[in-house]
């Protein structure tokens, strides 16, 4: 394998001075294309996808409904893969799929402490915090401080349980739904679902945080 | 295997960064990186459990200064190379210089996105009735297999509860043996935190992990 020359002091979670890699991974596509491996046009077509269409947005539609909708709240928590491809009929969402729902008494986090496992069908690729050796090694034992880092304070009176994603199936939070905002639109409630706030790393927005 | 992948309960990594606006992607190779592994992945060269261990088996010095998707680059180039379906000189020369050879389930084209876009299914039927039940109290087992397991150190001689079962799944310390799928029985199980992390743990703590059958006994 070869050593990288250049200086380490960066932080390479976040990918910067990546000119080897850079080249090292054209030349291995070029070889892979070459060999009839891959075909460069489906590797456009992924790539857009998670650029796209596949993002948090899906799981903020989910949160909305359950908000607005007792009925769907409760097929989501029993069965978050078959509501969430039911609510969202372009696309079926991907097995295993579970939701667990923020209440005074307990806030739930979501991690992976193994490798980077995160709920792709619904929030989309994960971002750098989600799978940084900070977040992975301190969130199962020190999750009020893990909030702290993010500026969330859970009250000492709500439980904290934190889901480790250890096999196939995939996690994500139903937050609680904000005072202040009775009568509005699922649309609009949409808008105050975060991604963090679906991890369990956030809040969702405050009314007065998204435009009318 | 006991890797430094495995750091849950982990000091010395610093506060927790959130970057405001990140894009999905920081930089164009990022999503090549991710694009080819998904796609090598849908051809069948090796399944999502061994291309775990792949990353695992990454020397640990580059495992812990490499970026996320640099890991999953080391690990494609290095189980191309191992499999045959890459060769040396061809890394080295940056071009091919061989054939490819047949893959398990062929080229993925657009024709076949919908196969790769959409999460597999890793239920199986049971292989026998499950042997626990939510609310019964069981131990993870003290193992320290060599090989790829999904039983973090930080439960392992624990008691916790069992919480839900998600019906028999694809095992992952089996298939990355060449065992074959092995389904077992998942459960949530719920630790406290205090039972994980000591008296000075958070009190209101508690941890689940998705466990596997083999991986519990009574307690």
């Amino acid at each position: 394998m070869a050593e990288h020359e250049h200086d380490h002091d960066h932080d390479h979670d976040h990918g910067s001075d990546l000119s080897e890699t850079e080249i090292r991974v054209r030349a291995l596509e070029s070889i892979l294309v070459a060999k009839g491996y891959v075909d460069s046009a489906a590797l456009d077509r992924i790539v857009e996808a998670y650029e796209t269409r596949i993002g948090p947005h899906i799981g903020a539609r989910a949160v909305a409904r359950a908000w607005t909708d007792p009925g769907f709240h409760k097929a989501l928590l029993e069965d978050a893969t078959e509501a969430v491809s039911a609510l969202v009929q372009e696309r079926r969402v991907g097995e295993h799929l579970v939701a667990v729902a923020n209440t005074p008494a307990t806030h739930n986090m979501i991690v992976c402490t193994l490798c980077s496992c995160y709920p792709w069908d619904v929030l989309g690729l994960p971002p750098v915090w989600y799978k940084s050796f900070a977040y992975r090694s301190r969130a199962v034992k020190e999750p009020r401080a893990v909030l702290a880092d993010f500026g969330i304070a859970v009250p000492a009176g709500t439980a904290i349980r934190v889901w480790d994603s250890t096999a196939e199936t995939r996690f994500m939070v139903v937050p609680m739904r904000p005072a202040g905002t009775e009568g509005w639109s699922e649309e609009r409630l949409a808008r105050l679902v975060t991604r963090d706030s679906m991890v369990g790393t956030g809040l969702p927005l405050s009314p007065g945080e998204v435009p009318r | 295997m006991n890797g430094v992948h495995d750091m849950g309960g982990m000091d010395g990594f610093g506060k927790v960064e959130r970057e405001a606006n990140e894009p999905v992607f920081h930089g164009a190779w990022e999503g090549r990186v991710m694009a080819l592994s998904r796609a090598i992945g849908a051809s069948g060269a090796w399944n999502i459990d061994q291309g775990r261990f792949g990353i695992e088996m990454l020397p640990p010095e580059i495992y812990l200064r490499s970026s996320y998707y640099q890991r999953w680059f080391l690990r494609m180039e290095r189980m191309l190379l191992d499999r045959g379906l890459v060769e040396a000189e061809e890394v080295a020369a940056g071009r091919a210089t061989h054939p490819g050879k047949p893959l398990p389930r062929g080229k993925l084209t657009e024709a076949g996105l919908e196969r790769v876009m959409r999460r597999g299914d890793f239920g199986r039927p049971p292989p026998a009735p499950a042997r626990f039940k939510p609310g019964d109290r069981v131990r993870a087992r003290n193992i320290h297999p060599k090989s790829h397991t999904r039983l973090p150190r930080y439960v392992r001689g624990h008691v916790g509860v069992v919480e839900r079962l998600h019906g028999a799944h694809v095992f992952p310390d089996a298939i990355v043996l060449g065992m074959g799928e092995d389904p077992q029985w998942l459960y949530t199980v719920v630790f406290d935190g205090r039972d994980l992390w000591g008296e000075e743990s958070d009190p209101t703590l508690s941890v689940s992990i998705e466990a596997f059958e083999p991986y519990l006994d009574n307690a």
